[in-house]
């Protein structure tokens, strides 16, 4: 099994006729058992077809095309337009929303969470490639083409959670090679705002069979580990974590106040800081190791204390 | 970090939020320039004069009357301390401080002018924030009775002196009363408490349409006639909310759109490799050497690829002379570019060429570009070269041009720690 994503899954693709969506729309009909994607959305270009996909105007008429409700979409549109097109999926019935678009104001992010959340939706992003279930579904850019995506990504039952999406692929691929397939892998978003942070996926994982211990690759600067720590504290887990710090390197004086990798990585207080996050995650139990090579014993050491 | 309490509401006690400052991502503004956005969210200021020469500092001080302070305008902290704030009673006094301050330079930074105010007759500082709380989500507003020091500071020796509220949604404009509350769980009550009101709650409304990271009026001061001003006050502006912000920033406060303020000068490769960047649109390179200064050239990718890959040459004893970042799939010429600005730094004796696995780079163009720096700047690219270790897309292509010239590379069964270690070895050989 998996969390949010089955091959029975519906979606669309909001700006299908920008250059990258027109490859990540390739590749998502290429994966696994083929995407079901029932439209895109580009305003002006309705009557249009990218790789046999029709293109219309409004998220309105795609639903209207579909016959009924659709269940995600992949927002690639420009970070100007990023908001109002997510706000016009969530009117429109979408439950789940992966925005791929980088460098949208934050506070435009905070509005489109805060409207998720009155609506029962689900954000994945910004700055993030999406999500994918090994062998099935892919919901974005995650892994590329589909050779690609099958070299790195087999069936398993670890679930992988990153603020890369380089890195989601890096780190799946290393666990495929030593024999430990993915429940689902996501790629969570590199902004300081997020839809979904670690801490607010758990319960999904928690509630999915297949998954048996959970990898997440870190980076410093915001709360989210802090907050995953809290979670894991107060909620009694059944799953193993096994974390990697990346940028430690930023700790060091001269890097403060400095972005590195993602929008969202900034050391600011004291609290950030990668020390201080590997403190943090450790006092709830959760494993961090010094190297992503390291990462399949250390979930193999978890799942036999598990058992 | 500091519990503080939360404002009535009741909301469980969360960690005092990390309040930019700054940040490499953030605009940030001289005081003359956040006195003027304060102003025009409609909060009150002293009659104040923006000055870049002493003469304009006296006619200032004529214009206002009275006795006056001169505050040197840099994007740093320690002014006081560093005597960039003085007080005169007479406009040639005024004059004369300001001749000084101009000249004075305070940690490395020469002032943009001086900031001359009344000096004012203050019955109690305050202090009014607003700062993003990330894992809220949600815009925190912040106010406490004891202004005039460090935020950070009350909220850790006097926490119930600092009242703190979430903006009630983001979705609608922040209501006075959310700010009413706030100051009350300040511990203020009386006609300060219905004074203070509308100023915190305009700040949180310029806060969300300026896109403001922080915006802090610290002190915010109570005269002797009962009313409020602004006595100083610090923004910081989100990066990506520029464009959109273009008329405050170019028409109302005249920045230069090339005056990124960034908190250190930028190197020459820095300033080389932004060129490169903006030259061609194919795919993003950013290339950064502050705080860098060691032997081993990187030419690395992506975004949390280049985090991990710096971290393992340092842990494993090696020495980076900079910081890259390479992704979206660039031409031949633009990671060439990159690849030269990193072999002509300084001290850099080798190069390793490494990225977490790509699916949108092209690891044929990666290899490509390298070898082309290599060759244009004379320089043997089997031996400048330490390890090449890029797998993904088109990469048997990669591999093919890379085996042609005796370049040392490895796959994805080689792991990134593994690659990093094997660069160190060779540099150190």
């Amino acid at each position: 099994m998996s969390i949010l994503l089955d091959k029975d899954f519906t979606f669309i693709v909001q700006g299908i006729t920008g250059r990258e969506a027109v490859n990540l729309t390739r590749e998502c009909l290429d994966y696994g058992a083929g995407a079901k994607i029932v439209a895109g959305v580009t305003p002006g270009r309705k009557g249009r077809e990218v790789h046999g996909v029709p293109v219309f105007d409004t998220v309105e008429q795609a639903v209207e095309h579909h016959g009924g409700p659709i269940d995600g979409s992949v927002v690639t549109v420009p970070p100007a337009f990023t908001k109002d097109a997510v706000f016009e999926a969530i009117q429109h019935g979408v439950k789940l929303i992966v925005v791929v678009t980088e460098r949208i104001p934050r506070f435009d992010v905070a509005e489109m969470v805060e409207f998720a959340g009155l609506m029962d939706t689900r954000i994945i992003g910004p700055n993030c490639l999406g999500l994918i279930v090994p062998d099935v579904i892919k919901l974005g850019g995650i892994g590329g083409p589909a050779k690609d995506a099958a070299k790195a990504y087999s069936p398993g039952p670890v679930g992988v959670m990153s603020r890369s999406g380089g890195m989601t692929t890096e780190i799946s691929s290393t666990l495929t090679a030593a024999g430990l397939g993915q429940s689902t892998a996501i790629s969570i978003g590199g902004d300081a705002i997020i839809g979904s942070t670690y801490a607010e996926l758990m319960p999904e994982f928690e509630a999915d069979a297949a998954t048996q211990a959970i990898v997440i690759y870190t980076e410093p600067g915001g709360r989210m580990e802090a907050q995953l720590a809290e979670w894991v504290a107060d909620n009694d887990s059944r799953l193993p974590i096994v974390a990697f710090m990346a940028g430690k390197f930023m700790d060091d004086e001269e890097m403060k106040g400095m972005t590195f990798g993602h929008a969202g990585t900034i050391v600011e207080g004291t609290e950030d800081t990668a020390a201080q996050k590997i403190d943090r995650l450790e006092g709830a139990g959760i494993r961090v190791v010094e190297r992503i090579d390291e990462i399949p014993d250390a979930v193999k050491e978890r799942l036999g204390a598990a058992v | 970090m500091p519990e503080i309490r939360g404002a009535a509401g009741g909301a469980a006690p969360v960690a005092f939020p990390a309040l930019a400052t700054a940040a490499a991502t953030n605009m940030r503004f001289f005081e003359y320039e956040s006195r003027r956005i304060v102003e025009r969210a409609g909060i009150p200021v002293t009659e104040y004069g923006f000055c870049t020469t002493s003469e304009q500092a006296r006619e200032a001080a004529e214009r206002i009357g009275g006795p006056v302070v001169i505050k040197s305008q840099v994007l740093t902290g320690g002014r006081m301390k560093a005597g960039g704030v003085k007080f005169a009673d007479s406009p040639e006094e005024a004059e004369a401080h300001a001749a000084d301050i101009l000249e004075l330079e305070i940690n490395g930074h020469r002032p943009r002018g001086v900031l001359v105010d009344p000096k004012a007759e203050i019955t109690q500082e305050y202090y009014a924030g607003v700062v993003w709380d990330g894992a809220a989500k949600c815009p925190l507003m912040l106010f406490s009775d004891m202004g005039g020091i460090d935020i950070e500071e009350v909220a850790a020796e006097h926490p119930d002196r600092v009242g703190r509220g979430h903006l009630v949604s983001r979705l609608i404009d922040p209501p006075d009363f959310r700010a009413k509350e706030v100051i009350a769980a300040a511990g203020v009550s009386g006609r300060e408490l219905t004074r203070a009101t509308p100023i915190l709650s305009r700040l949180a409304r310029m806060f969300r349409d300026c896109d403001m990271t922080l915006a802090e009026i610290n002190p915010l001061a109570r005269l002797g006639d009962g009313s409020f001003v602004a006595l100083d006050a610090h923004m910081e502006m989100e990066d990506e909310a520029k464009p959109r912000q273009r008329e405050l920033l170019e028409k109302v406060l005249e920045i230069d759109p090339a005056d990124t303020r960034l908190p250190y000068e930028p190197s020459e490769f820095e300033r080389n490799v932004k060129a490169i960047d903006s030259a061609d649109h194919r795919g993003v390179i950013q290339g950064r050497d502050h705080g860098f200064a060691g032997n081993l050239g990187l030419v690395i990718g992506a975004g949390g690829g280049s985090l991990t890959l710096t971290d393992a040459v340092r842990s494993q004893g090696g020495r980076p002379a900079n910081y890259t970042e390479i992704g979206g799939n660039p031409s031949v010429s633009k990671t060439c570019g990159l690849a030269k600005e990193v072999l002509r730094k300084d001290g850099v004796e080798k190069i390793a060429v490494m990225m977490s696995i790509v699916s949108n780079t092209r690891v044929d163009i990666v290899a490509r570009g390298v070898i082309k720096a290599c060759l244009e700047l004379d320089r043997d690219p089997a031996e400048t070269i330490a390890i090449f270790r890029i797998p993904g897309a088109w990469e048997e292509e990669g591999y093919k041009i890379l085996d042609r010239y005796g370049i040392e590379y490895c796959d994805r069964s080689v792991s990134m720690w593994e690659a990093a270690r094997r660069a160190v070895e060779k540099i150190q050989a």
